[in-house]
């Protein structure tokens, strides 16, 4: 079996990923590009930032370059760097230069994550300059139209290291993410998982139970994500209470009071 | 292979010891006679424990020794061991006589009821899960609690010590937690929406009438439970099935009748009568018991407080709507409007709120007002909903204000408004409960010269921290000839392809890449403010201080600075003196110049109370540096001795164990052999002139930190 390799910047999505709006985000998101106003994503884990971004991709039809960012994560990681090859150094573009030249959508997932000297360079390409300076290169690369930039990041951390600086974020169109209301929610499980109804109202409710345990001891409530790997597996055979064990309880705490509490509301439901 | 039994007369010889025979009288050859049929395992267990006891009270011991060997052929050795710190617990809150009378409630222990005590839940392993579980269900916040029975009064469930009606562990589990999903339904599905008491009034024999009307709300809440939660509901089933008896054909009748999902209450209301009437009432094993007095006391001191609650917060909301809306309404306008419709559906509680028609999102604690106020009434009055006027709620007696801690002390109620921390009790091998009444103070300042003068004093050494401190200061560099970094380094290259060229091999370190300084240090020093520094010592210490902001602010460290003395366990107090939010200011430095020797020198609070504040600071690395001048100590108290050097030391592991670095800087001079015991957790070093300790503790610091 062979695993398809592919470049970001000239491949596009080819199939509807499967997105339910919550509320008008897409339409926000599409008046956003058209006027080449880079958006910031806001919201808890799991919710369906990256997802949203991929469905937005694909019904703009351009090229979707995610960057996942992390505390190492410099500003030559993202703009290029020269590279040694036999005895010549070579310039090498990074993903966000990358996704400026094929006029693509670059999408820095939990921008927060990444240390502070990143994020300024990418101010000149998010108000309306639009471009991007490469100091090492001494070239400017202006965006085209069809490019745009989005963020993410989830206020939910409430750090005061992991802020995001308002000279950064008052360069972007917000939306808010949250998971989705119950009903929309038990579609969504329903449909990504391929549960039945029941199930996934059962899940959801699971779901909001533990959601309420927000803030006595859990850090965060089972997101929609862990709810489709849940319904999945319940999809696949296996029993609906280890199904929530394995896929919720587990991933979202490791304190064994916690866990055996949250095991007894899965067995509660189910 | 197991230790021969110990003999009468051995054991006879440590009786007298840990009884105080010589002055107490008690007959300890009686014991030693029946604890000699003992094996030694029993045999070790019962000294051990009369031992620890004794090391609280000798009476309580007496009487443990007395009982404890009668009982131990039927009772499990973890029943027995809590039942004697349970007494342990009772006389350290209120004294001797309760704990006796616990003590003899053991007498009536019945062998046959608590055949399943071995298997049985026990409140203390369970509340942890149960606690969770139940914050999980929807609604109000209920905490558990431990008591009696089992009962609830609208915020909190009550759970008895024990639950054990089944030979299994797991089942008791699972009836204990029926229990709590049964208690939790009558908060939430309305049982305790009505007023119980005139209720059963009108009937002849009013608590034959409160027996069926809870009767007929188990059934209605069991059903209500099946729908919200069917695996619990299943587990309900089985459990019923083996502990209760199958309900009479009328019963099942009512039963019928309350389970359409539209029950309320007041379907149960309707069905009294007819209830009322049948002689047999089903009693569940899982029921717990109705307590319409303390449901009435909850409800009574709730509801004004809610009300005042919310109304101040929607004046709040409202204020901050209209902020953001900035043109003004005419006068003539009603008020803006708010209205609040609840949805209680699929298990789930949520409200909408609007404004004028208006939706806004409300914050999380309105919600839970809302919720709460919801399942008070079943809907939310509307005059719940008119926000506060102006001046119209004194809002320091609406919500829960800190308590000065002056004023509480002047008081009758010496622990109101304080923090409790535990104790660890050497004697007894385990924790004194909500021992220490800890109080936060902030030192007077003094606004003197004694700043100025200090730096005068030391100039030289100020001059030679500044050098040394500078050059800690972790600064952003370059480091060259790396594997990986962001960018080429030149020199390297032109290096290795000459290399290359040259026929030998190329390095691959070619990169340069720059090192950022990230010094994430948090810091507390914990100043002993104890009668015993008067003098030299306090000087000194507050010399240190200051020479250790100058090389602290510096540095950039966050770093705060706490005096700690106290009297006895009930007035122990912590002084403010630099908080981890205060900036090095003027008042700081006279704070520093007003720290003043105060009473005793109880360490294991403070140690406590700093490792709280440090773990809730974020950093990659805490400090807990201690200053102190001795061994630990307190007023006429066990603490002085042994106690106070175990507690410390417990204090400190504890603090270890959370990932705090403790370090100790103490004076004492003549004492050293207690110290590497007690100072076992953390690091020390023991200084012998106090006028070395200004210039040495910054120097101590900076080798610590680096």
């Amino acid at each position: 079996m062979n695993a398809r390799t592919l470049d970001p910047a000239h491949h596009l999505i080819e199939k509807e990923p499967y997105y339910e709006a919550v509320g008008d985000e897409i339409q926000l998101f599409e008046a956003a590009y058209r006027q080449q106003i880079p958006v910031l994503l806001k919201g808890p884990t799991g919710c369906g930032k990256t997802r949203f971004m991929e469905h937005m991709a694909w019904r703009l039809k351009r090229p979707l370059i995610t960057v996942s960012c992390h505390d190492d994560l410099t500003a030559s990681d993202l703009v290029g760097r020269y590279l040694v090859k036999g005895g010549e150094t070579v310039w090498v573009d990074g993903p966000l230069t990358r996704a400026v030249r094929c006029g693509g959508i670059c999408y820095l997932d939990e921008i927060v994550e990444a240390r502070k000297d990143t994020m300024v360079v990418i101010h000149p390409l998010a108000d309306d300059r639009r471009n991007l300076p490469m100091e090492k290169l001494g070239q400017v690369v202006e965006a085209p139209p069809e490019f745009c930039m989005a963020i993410s990041y989830n206020p939910g951390y409430q750090s005061v290291l992991k802020d995001l600086k308002q000279s950064t974020r008052q360069r972007f169109v917000a939306l808010e993410f949250d998971y989705p209301g119950a009903a929309l929610e038990r579609r969504i499980v329903a449909t990504e998982s391929g549960v039945s109804d029941a199930i996934a109202d059962n899940l959801v409710r699971f779901a909001q139970m533990t959601r309420n345990l927000k803030g006595s001891g859990l850090e965060e409530g089972a997101s929609t994500r862990l709810l489709v790997h849940a319904g999945k597996l319940i999809a696949d055979g296996v029993s609906p209470v280890s199904a929530c064990k394995a896929a919720v309880a587990q991933a979202v705490t490791d304190d064994a009071d916690m866990l055996k509490a949250i095991q007894e509301l899965s067995s509660s439901i189910f | 292979m197991a230790l021969a039994p110990l003999t009468a007369g051995e054991m006879e010889a440590s009786l007298h010891v840990w009884l105080d025979t010589e002055f107490t009288y008690y007959k300890v050859d009686q014991l030693a006679r029946e604890l000699d049929r003992l094996t030694r395992d029993e045999q070790d267990f019962i000294l051990g424990w009369i031992r620890r006891i004794a090391s609280t009270h000798i009476t309580l011991a007496w009487q443990f020794g007395r009982r404890a060997p009668a009982l131990l052929p039927h009772m499990e050795l973890r029943l027995l061991e809590a039942w004697a710190l349970h007494t342990c617990d009772v006389f350290d809150r209120t004294g001797l006589q309760n704990a006796l009378r616990v003590m003899e409630q053991v007498d009536s222990f019945d062998v046959v009821q608590h055949k399943n005590d071995a298997a049985g839940a026990l409140f203390e392993e369970i509340s942890p899960v149960l606690g969770n579980f139940v914050c999980g269900l929807s609604g109000r916040r209920l905490r558990i609690e431990e008591g009696d029975a089992a009962w609830t009064d609208g915020e909190r469930i009550v759970l008895p010590p024990l639950i054990a009606a089944l030979p299994d562990r797991d089942d008791n589990f699972q009836l204990a937690k029926v229990m709590v999903a049964l208690l939790w339904a009558q908060t939430r599905f309305g049982t305790l929406r009505i007023d119980l008491v005139a209720v059963a009034a009108g009937y002849p024999d009013p608590e034959r009438a409160l027996n069926h009307l809870y009767a007929l709300e188990i059934l209605r809440l069991s059903a209500q439970i099946k729908r919200e939660l069917p695996g619990l509901h299943r587990a309900m089933q089985g459990l019923r099935s083996r502990l209760d008896a199958p309900l009479s054909p009328a019963w099942q009748a009512f039963e019928t009748r309350l389970a359409a999902s539209g029950a309320t209450v007041d379907d149960s209301l309707a069905l009294l009568d007819s209830a009322y009437a049948e002689t047999a009432c089903p009693q569940f094993s899982d029921q717990g018991c109705l307590r319409p007095d303390a449901i009435a006391a909850a409800r009574a001191a709730r509801l004004d407080k809610e009300k005042a609650r919310l109304r101040i917060k929607l004046a709040e909301l409202l204020a901050e709507q209209q902020a953001t809306q900035p043109e003004t309404r005419p006068a003539s306008e009603p008020p803006p409007e708010f209205e609040v419709a609840p949805r209680d559906e699929n298990g789930r509680l949520d409200f909408e709120i609007t404004l004028d028609d208006a939706p806004i999102a409300p914050p999380d604690g309105v919600r839970q007002l809302l919720t709460s106020i919801y399942l008070d009434f079943g809907d939310i009055p509307p005059d719940y909903l008119t926000p506060a006027g102006e001046g119209e709620y004194d809002a320091s007696r609406v919500f829960d204000q800190p308590e000065d801690p002056d004023a509480v002390w002047q008081g009758t109620y010496h622990e109101k408004g304080a923090e409790l921390y535990p104790e660890w009790d050497h004697g007894r091998q385990h924790y004194r409960k909500n021992w220490c009444v800890m109080r936060e103070k902030t030192v007077a300042p003094v606004y003197d010269n004694f700043h100025r003068e200090t730096l005068g004093k030391y100039a030289g050494v100020v001059k030679h921290l500044r050098k040394k401190f500078e050059a800690l200061r972790d600064e952003n560099r370059l480091d060259k000839r790396q594997t990986q970094g962001d960018e080429i380094d030149l020199d390297a290259l032109i290096e290795a392809l000459a290399d290359a060229r040259d026929g030998s091999e190329m390095s691959d370190r070619l990169f340069q890449r720059m090192h950022r300084a990230e010094r994430n240090i948090a810091v507390v020093f914990l100043v002993d403010m104890s009668g015993s520094t008067q003098g030299w010592i306090n000087e000194a210490e507050r010399e240190a201080l200051i020479l250790l902001c100058e090389a602290l602010e510096l540095l950039g460290d966050r770093y705060a600075i706490y005096g700690f003395s106290g009297t006895t366990r009930k007035r122990c107090e912590l002084f403010r003196i630099k908080t981890f939010d205060d900036r090095y200011d003027d008042e700081v430095k006279a704070r520093i110049s007003g720290i003043r020797p105060q009473e005793y020198t109880r360490m294991g609070f403070a140690l406590r109370h700093m490792s709280k504040l440090l773990n809730q600071v974020e950093a990659k690395t805490r400090v807990l540096i201690t200053l102190s001048d001795g061994r630990p100590d307190d007023y006429f108290d066990v603490y002085r001795g042994v106690y106070g050097v175990e507690d410390t030391r417990m204090a400190l592991l504890e603090a270890a164990r959370t990932g705090i670095h403790p370090f100790c800087i103490t004076l004492d001079r003549d004492a050293r052999d207690y110290l590497p015991h007690m100072y076992g957790a953390a690091r020390y070093v023991i200084l012998d002139d106090v006028r070395q300790l200004p210039v040495k503790v910054t120097d101590i610091y900076r080798r610590i930190t680096t």
